[in-house]
């Protein structure tokens, strides 16, 4: 104690990213109800949708096999959104004064919840994946479909939690923070995730052809069925990429922006 | 000694409010100096301004002769915050939250274990090492704040009114932590709204009302500053009713007693630091002449 030693920098590059993504880590185990949301509430709308709606909606009971990949970005979206609760968190407590105050750099606080969250998602993502399987859904990939179905998930998984990063920087409170993420639930259900876009009214087609999750679910489901994927894939990436940049830059300005703000 | 904090005519406003009008202030090197005043008076502002989280309109702010402001990243190396809300991950256990600030100090793993563990000790806080930060007492989260605030010894340690809401047992503990850590040489800028804690803890004091410093001084200068003794009359049960300041001439004590029923009880105390408090903080409807003071 009598001599004094001034703070360092941590030793190795990433070695702060690697400790809040620990941290993050350790967050999602003690906090498991969010991971149980993920998973649980895809699986109990999947199930809702093939056996309740998915009669009446396609009588060849060929239904689930058009349901899945929508049910996957759906888990992705809820899965995502508690990162801007838990960022709120971060911003409102005096956890985040300490973090800034010392020579790291703070930011990186954001990307473990990132990192977690895409874990996380991924991981719960397999599972819902599973449930289908076993409740009737007959994929017809090669390997590298698969993979490429990985990829663009994680890719879209990515995008989302970062924006709802933003969220949780521009929320006033972590309880505002969690509101939000109810806008970008309803997004699926203005694609082709449910049922094919040209069933809906006109007005409603142009919404929602052109909103991202329509050519980023009809790619995950080409890639899964076997069909061509067209020009989907291109789009799909991207509209991914657009708004992982923007949400980037975003969370990126704002973070600077409320230091020494709570 | 040398100068080891330095603000000069430091602004600082958050749209229409001015918070800081005009601060100036030193602190010298190994020295405790307590920023008193009521909420609001910028105390925290100051602390922000200085753990580089905001930086200041006009004026600057210096660190061992470092600019917070233009040489960020440098001053960082030099200071511990432990900010008015504890500063710790609720989720985390009280070893984590300790492990995992060793590590972003730049601990390596087992440097951060063995640290963590002498730190639980010398806070008392082994038995509670491995539960989660949420089920701790106030006073709990204050210790493990102030062990992670010295994980390393660094030169400057800021402390946000350290003792708030702590009960005796714990303040005085804290006092005990921060007046050792003086000991060790550590520059130390804590803010408080309690008078006897700024007497207890501080070298010297700066009173700080709306933005300004409106007095500076040792405790004991500043307790001089509103003269001699003073003369309290006391009611039927004993309490404190009225208190008159006198200038410490038989006069000034004369004058006093003269003022008053001869047959009420009366004593005499030296001032306070709450005397010398109102006396330059005063306001219209605290009139520092004739003040009635409950305070103990």
């Amino acid at each position: 104690m009598s001599t004094l030693s001034p703070a360092r920098s941590t030793r190795t590059p990433f070695a702060t990213e690697a400790t809040f993504i620990g941290r993050s880590f350790i967050h999602t185990l003690r906090t498991p109800d969010a991971l149980i949301m993920a998973i649980a509430l895809p699986v109990i709308l999947m199930i809702m949708f093939t056996f309740v709606f998915g009669g009446a909606i396609d009588r060849s009971g060929d239904y689930v096999n058009y349901v899945v990949p929508g049910i996957i970005l759906l888990c992705a979206g809820f899965g995502a959104a508690s990162v801007a609760t838990d960022v709120a968190n971060d911003m409102t407590t005096g956890v985040i004064d300490r973090f800034r105050s010392m020579p790291i750099r703070a930011s990186a606080v954001i990307t473990g919840h990132v990192v977690a969250s895409l874990l996380r998602n991924l991981v719960a993502t397999v599972i819902v994946i599973g449930v289908a399987l076993a409740v009737g859904f007959r994929p017809d990939a090669a390997p590298l479909a698969w993979l490429g179905v990985l990829a663009l998930v994680a890719l879209y998984i990515l995008a989302i939690t970062y924006l709802f990063a933003g969220i949780g920087l521009a929320a006033s409170s972590p309880e505002a923070a969690g509101g939000y993420g109810f806008i970008l639930m309803f997004l699926p259900y203005l694609s082709s995730a449910f049922v094919p876009v040209d069933t809906m009214p006109g007005w409603l087609q142009g919404v929602s052809e052109h909103q991202p999750l329509t050519p980023i679910i009809e790619t995950i489901r080409a890639l899964l069925m076997g069909s061509p994927v067209g020009d989907s894939a291109g789009i799909a990436v991207v509209w991914c990429l657009g708004i992982l940049a923007t949400a980037v830059v975003v969370t990126t300005l704002l973070f600077v922006r409320r230091s020494g703000r709570r | 000694m040398d100068t080891m904090i330095a603000l000069r005519g430091v602004h600082k406003s958050f749209g229409k409010e001015h918070v800081l009008r005009g601060i100036d202030l030193e602190v010298r090197s190994g020295e405790i100096l307590a920023l008193l005043g009521p909420n609001g008076a910028g105390k925290t502002t100051i602390i922000n301004i200085l753990s580089t989280l905001v930086s200041p309109d006009s004026g600057s702010a210096e660190i061992g002769g470092l600019d917070v402001v233009q040489q960020r990243s440098a001053v960082k190396h030099l200071i511990s915050l432990t900010g008015q809300s504890a500063a710790i991950d609720e989720i985390l256990t009280g070893e984590e939250n300790l492990r995992m600030m060793a590590r972003l100090s730049g601990m390596t793993r087992a440097e951060s274990s063995a640290r963590s563990r002498h730190l639980l000790e010398r806070f008392e806080l082994v038995e509670s090492a491995g539960k989660r930060v949420r089920t701790y007492s106030g006073g709990m989260r204050r210790r493990l704040d102030l062990a992670i605030s010295l994980l390393l010894t660094p030169p400057v340690v800021f402390l946000d009114e350290p003792t708030t809401g702590l009960d005796t047992r714990s303040r005085q503990e804290l006092w005990d932590v921060i007046r050792s850590l003086a000991a060790g040489g550590t520059t130390i800028l804590l803010t408080t709204q309690y008078l006897e804690e700024a007497d207890q803890l501080a070298d010297r004091i700066a009173v700080l009302d709306h933005g300004r410093v409106v007095a500076e001084g040792t405790p004991a200068e500043l307790k001089s500053r509103v003269g001699g003794e003073l003369v309290v009359l006391h009611g039927a049960t004993g309490e404190p009713v009225r208190e008159i300041p006198t200038d410490g001439s038989v006069a000034g004590l004369r004058s006093a007693l003269d003022a008053l029923d001869p047959t009420a009880a009366v004593s005499l105390r030296r001032p306070s630091l709450d005397d010398v408090f109102l006396a330059v903080t005063a306001s219209e409807n605290r009139p520092t002449t004739d003040l009635v003071t409950s305070k103990g």
